[in-house]
């Protein structure tokens, strides 16, 4: 203590000498700023408690006298570093076990001590180092009726607790209370743990409480506001469990409340559910016009506190607008006309001249115009609008904001797309050529190139490619692998000229050939061979390149394949004869990797079917030692075979054997599959037919284009010029579909649902309303490598999409594929995984049934007795009911029965029977078209014993299925469903469309075969 | 350490021999309901120092410390003139440094960079007016207040309440709760 005070003065005193410290900081234009100040350190007695400030300026004291590292006050650097971090950790472990002592002793803590040690392992962990106990002192904390306590306890959990520990029961309680203790500030601290946890159990506990607290008339505003942001977090973690309901419509009218904070936090809410349910919230668009054109309009002092920097509600703005984003233009003509003024206002209150000079104000100002211009271009509609948006960025690109421009490069890319602003954003090509040339921020000058990429089309081609092509020699290592793809896909898609093609690809290769994957040359290579109009010059072309003294590999690949295919059409030429060629490749044999030699040899044995004059000097070369004897196997196999090949074989056959490669497939480009894959989803501007039909150039000789796709090179590089054009599609042959282990995913999501001796399939998947998504995990048991490994998947009704997976598995290891499942509306079908693979050489086909049932899609319902009883009830159309008795095989066990009922899907509903060894389950099957409510009850009867008992049952008991058990050892198991139209169980009358669709599964749930243990005790049967 | 624990019973429920973990950074994809806004929220030093965290997305512990070791050593080896955001990893980073402080949010691609740099300055505002003047060591002694603030501010990524006044109306609030109840306590316990 005594050696900081010594310090704090001496730091003053320094820290007033060279005050000017943090003065040069960028934040210095704003007007605000971190000053160096040493903070006021509260004496004791002091009314804030400041708990921890002992333990904390112990421990900066160490840090600060050692470690020049623990703030600004960095008087000393001559301190070590090494020593600094043990004193702390030292100091730590003192105090950590200091305060485990005092948890573990037998003295009940008071709470202030309880908070003081909680807090001090928080800042503890803060500092990142490990906490490992303590949460349970944290948690006593929530039931402290003292504000501070609580808060500390909350804060802790907050920060500590993941969101699947063991205690969150007892927080959940601690929570609980708090909400029902009607203490607004109890209740937002409560809230606010809500949304920084925000973990499933959570959203099981209080999503359906938390819309209560939102709408109800008494709630204090600022209540409303975190009720309503801790729903929104709720509902991203766990979408299924928050209830839609008539709260819905509340909600949306709370765009009109009177608290534009409360309106604020809304917005956030209603954006996030109407994502997901565009329909429900359809009336927020007329609320969120009418709010922001009202905002727009308003003075600037009108909205008070809100106003920032003179902006208007600058948060709300963006937050309206974002919402209207999930909406198409507003059909009614009245709003839309509102919605386009006040978007011109924006528009033109970006002219006029600025309120302030603070930074803050323009930002906020131009975060609400880009949100303005993103919804312009989302809605797509007012070319008046869109020119404008373009014209209003161009001005920004030259703006002296690194962030402006930054941002206006960003936002024009995605103008471009856009036909009708696509000319307008074209006139800026120069500027954008000057930004890739001048700004000094790499992450700026890759927002101009893919600015050019994305406004790039037939008239802008060639410049655009040429403009990339010399930045490329400049550009940052870090984004020369893109370029390098977008000027191959540029190239490619604009060329009239298909030399001009050849030309920049070579350039490419020259200028960046590092970075040139193997996608780029092969595709050089695909367009070559596909087109005889350039096969002539591309010959001549890589002839004299090859002819530099050093040229990269890939273009001695790109050479020995062309020559080795056209080396004919250059071969009139005295300069470029059969030998000179063949010496020029072979010049560069030496220097080449194993791979490309490969490919060489190919070349040459190429060479002897086209020129018969240098047969000699070829079988020379291959049999030479150094070819013969090679190392490499893969070398040597193709020297010994070219060479017998070309002795044994007649000219003949030989010209067949070595025939001209045929054209190939047409495929998607390879390369833009790459640079999807490289970018991410949606960063890159479509560039596909609309656009090209706005530019009024579509050609018929163009539509090949896209052509073919070679599979990535095999690693030995041995069988290029064979599988360049194998196919993996091979029709899978008629193989049996593996459902051995599919019951026993009926109740469970996770598990092994395939394994043979070369290959375990695992599965793990979950599942939110409609959706489902399934990891697939394939293992490799074997020790040698899966190859052209593919899967596919076929499903009759469900909406099934695989992302690709890559076609080699090695030995031992693991690959996971994700599918992403949509049930559109109810099925009976599984999905069918065909596997595909080769295996030592045998092509091995696998087809498995995917455990996609429709009660996947269940989601629970929580009723109450009452309500259960009468909806029962209504529903006894005989389409509507399922019902089935069988025999217990073996025992009833209550918890069992429970855990199976629940892995159906289903709520399991306590104390609505009135017979307690009854189970009642509810819940809503959820499609894309349809949402179906279902119940489920099943009966029990302990009486009957008799094993053998298979008396017939009375099946149509008027008393069942609340009347009393069945005779005989039965169990019975009866749903009703319906179909519903709106939510929960009140809605139109209808009926299951296929109600023998949901029997399948009910059925299934009772035939579930001996799954370990637990399935075995509910084995049921008819 | 309780995370660990229970990452490691994930496991043991998933039956498969080989189980991938950590693989992929955040759930994306299919779940387009579940766009995240703002994903996480880090206040570093100049040196490099967490001083702040908030995570608006369920992470493990181990990731956390992944993502916030990388970043930090991003944003720092960035020169003072370029441009606040930047693309890293399938993230936009929004980072603005005041003094010896680095604020750095961390948001979807499709968000608005701007609004989020004045997320920035609003807080810094806020403890700016709280602290009055504040500093590094403000937020190191009162970690719990810079805490509760940005509570009041942000709640799951997104803001709750923009007005300075009303935020600060909160916190003093709770301020005065708690000093009213240190008050009693010492009332009562001063005759023993």
């Amino acid at each position: 203590m005594f050696d900081l005070e010594v310090l704090v003065t001496t730091e003053r005193e320094r820290s007033r000498k060279r005050g000017g410290l943090a003065l040069g900081d960028p934040a210095a234009s704003s007007g605000l700023r971190f000053k160096n100040r040493r903070p006021e350190v509260p004496a004791s007695g002091d009314n804030k408690v400041k708990i921890c400030h002992c333990f904390i300026r112990k421990l900066l004291c160490c840090s600060v006298r050692l470690n020049p590292d623990a703030t600004f006050l960095s008087g000393g650097g001559s301190f070590k570093k090494g020593k600094s971090k043990e004193a702390e950790i030292k100091r730590i472990n003192k105090e950590l076990a200091n305060i485990r002592s005092k948890f573990k002793g037998d003295k009940a803590l008071d709470g202030y001590s309880k908070k003081k040690y909680v807090c001090k392992l928080l800042f503890i962990f803060l500092l990142g180092h490990d906490i490992d106990f303590g949460h349970m002192e944290a948690v006593n904390l929530l039931s402290s009726n003292k504000y501070t306590e609580k808060q500390i306890g909350y804060l802790f959990i907050s920060v500590l607790v993941n969101s699947n520990s063991d205690l969150i029961r007892l927080i959940n309680n601690g929570i609980k209370n708090d909400l029902a203790s009607r203490n607004p500030t109890f209740m937002n601290l409560a809230l606010h743990c809500i949304a920084n946890v925000g973990s499933r159990e959570m959203a099981e506990a209080f999503a359906s409480e938390i819309p209560r607290v939102l709408v109800a008339g008494d709630t204090m505003d600022s209540v409303k506001q975190s009720a309503a942001l801790c729903l929104l977090r709720l509902n991203r973690t766990s979408p299924d469990l928050v209830p839609m309901g008539e709260w819905t419509t509340r909600v949306v009218h709370l765009l009109n409340d009177q608290h534009l904070g409360v309106v604020t936090a809304a917005t956030s809410l209603i954006t996030t559910l109407a994502q997901k349910n565009p329909d429900d919230f359809k009336t927020s668009v007329s609320l969120a016009v009418a709010r922001l054109s009202r905002i727009v309009t308003s003075a600037s002092i009108d909205l008070q506190d809100y106003t920032y920097y003179f902006v208007a509600a600058p948060w709300l703005s963006v937050k309206l607008l974002r919402l209207l984003q999930c909406y198409p233009p507003p059909e009614d003509a009245a709003l839309r006309s509102r919605l386009t003024e006040c978007l011109e206002t924006i528009l033109n209150k970006a002219q006029e001249p600025p309120k302030s000079k603070k930074v803050q104000h323009s930002n906020a100002k131009n975060a609400v115009l880009f949100e303005a211009i993103a919804l312009i271009i989302h809605h797509d509609s007012e070319p008046t609008l869109l020119v404008r948006a373009c014209n209003q960025l161009g001005q920004f690109l030259q703006h002296r904001e690194t962030n402006l421009r930054y941002l206006a490069l960003e936002s024009m890319c995605t103008l471009a797309s856009s036909e009708f602003s696509h000319e307008a954003v074209k006139t800026h090509m120069e500027t954008v050529i000057n930004a890739l040339k001048t700004e000094r921020d790499v992450s700026v000058r890759q927002r101009a190139v893919d600015l050019l990429y994305a406004m790039c089309d037939r008239s802008n081609a060639k410049q655009i490619v040429a403009e990339m092509l010399s930045y490329l020699e400049t550009a940052d290592y870090s984004i020369r692998e893109e370029i390098v793809l977008k000027v191959a896909i540029l190239a490619e898609k604009y060329a009239v000229d298909y030399t001009w093609y050849v030309d920049t690809i070579l350039n490419l290769i020259r200028i960046a050939g590092d970075y040139v994957s193997e996608e780029v040359w092969y595709r050089v290579i695909q367009i070559v061979i596909n087109r005889d109009d350039v096969q002539g010059y591309a010959a001549k072309t890589v002839f004299e390149a090859l002819q530099a003294p050093a040229c990269h590999e890939n273009l001695v690949k790109v050479g020995g394949y062309i020559l080795g295919e056209f080396g004919n059409l250059i071969a009139g030429d005295s300069r470029s004869s059969p030998l000179v060629q063949f010496n020029l490749l072979h010049s560069k044999f030496h220097l080449c990797s194993v791979p490309t030699r490969a490919l060489l040899l190919s070349a040459y044995i190429k060479f002897i079917n086209l020129f018969p004059e240098v047969k000699a000097t070829i079988q020379d070369v291959l049999r030479s030692d150094s070819q013969l004897r090679n190392a490499d196997v893969e070398l040597q196999q193709r020297a010994v075979e070219y060479l017998r090949l070309s002795c044994i074989a007649s000219t003949d056959i030989l010209a067949t054997v070595l025939e001209e490669m045929p054209p190939f497939p047409e495929r998607e480009s390879s390369i833009l599959a790459k640079l999807k894959k490289k970018k991410g989803p949606g960063k890159l501007p479509d560039m596909d037919d609309s656009r090209r039909s706005v530019n009024g150039s579509t050609d018929s000789t163009h539509s090949f284009t896209d052509v073919l796709n070679l599979n990535p090179a095999p690693s030995s590089g041995a069988n290029l010029l064979i599988d360049v054009f194998s196919e993996s599609s091979a029709p899978a042959a008629a193989t049996d579909v593996s459902e051995e282990n599919f019951p026993r995913f009926v109740c469970k999501n996770n598990g092994v649902i395939y394994e043979n001796q070369l290959l375990q399939i695992g599965l793990k998947s979950e599942y939110r309303q409609n959706l489902g998504r399934m990891y697939v995990f394939y293992g490799n048991k074997t020790s040698t490598q899966f190859l052209s490994f593919s899967s596919s998947v076929s499903s009759s009704d469900l909406n099934v999409h695989s992302k690709a997976v890559d076609p080699v598995i090695e030995g031992g290891a693991q690959m996971q594929q994700i599918l992403n499942i949509e049930c559109v509306s109810d099925f009976s079908d599984a999905p069918v995984l065909n596997i595909q693979f080769r295996y030592g050489g045998a092509l091995q086909n696998i087809a498995v049934k995917l455990p996609v049932m429709l009660n996947k899609f269940f989601q629970p319902t929580e009723m109450m007795s009452q309500d259960f009883f009468q909806r029962w009830k209504q529903l006894g159309a005989p389409q509507q009911e399922v019902q089935k008795i069988f025999k217990a095989k073996h025992p009833m066990d209550t918890e069992v029965a429970k855990a199976k009922i629940l892995g159906f899907g289903v709520a399991l509903l306590d104390g609505v029977d009135p017979n307690p060894a009854n189970f009642v389950g509810a819940g809503v099957v959820h499609t894309k078209t349809t949402q179906v409510g279902c119940l489920l009850r099943l009966e029990p009867n302990m009486q009957a014993q008799t094993p053998n008992g298979n008396a017939a049952p009375p099946a149509t008991d008027p008393s069942f299925p609340f009347g009393a058990g069945l005779p005989g050892s039965h169990l019975g198991i009866c749903s009703r469903c319906r179909g519903e139209q709106g939510d929960g169980f009140v809605g139109l009358k209808g009926t299951w469309p296929k109600s023998h669709e949901l029997k399948v599964a009910f059925d299934l749930a009772s035939f579930l075969p001996p799954d370990g243990r637990v399935c075995e005790r509910l084995l049921l049967r008819t | 350490m309780f995370a660990l624990v229970a990452n490691q019973k994930v496991v043991i429920d998933w039956p498969c021999f080989w189980v991938v973990l950590g693989g992929s950074f955040l759930p994306r994809g299919v779940y387009t309901v579940l766009l995240f806004k703002m994903q996480f929220m880090l206040l570093f030093s100049r040196q490099g120092k967490l001083r702040l965290q908030k995570w608006y997305v369920p992470l493990s512990d181990k990731e956390k410390k992944k993502i916030t070791r990388e970043l930090v050593q991003t944003v720092l080896a960035r020169k003072p003139k370029m441009c606040s955001f930047l693309e890293w990893r399938d993230l936009k980073i929004v980072y603005k440094r005041y003094a010896s402080l680095y604020f750095c949010c961390a948001i979807e691609d499709q968000d608005n960079e701007l609004i989020t740099l004045e997320i920035i300055h609003r807080y810094v505002e806020l403890l700016d007016k709280y602290f009055g003047s504040v500093c590094e060591l403000d937020i190191i002694f009162n970690f719990e207040k810079a805490y509760f603030i940005l509570d009041e501010f942000l709640l799951g990524g997104e803001a709750q309440e923009t007005s300075k006044k009303n935020v600060l109306k909160a916190i003093e609030q709770a301020d005065l709760l708690q000093e009213n109840i240190d008050f009693q306590m010492r009332l009562f316990a001063a005759p023993s």
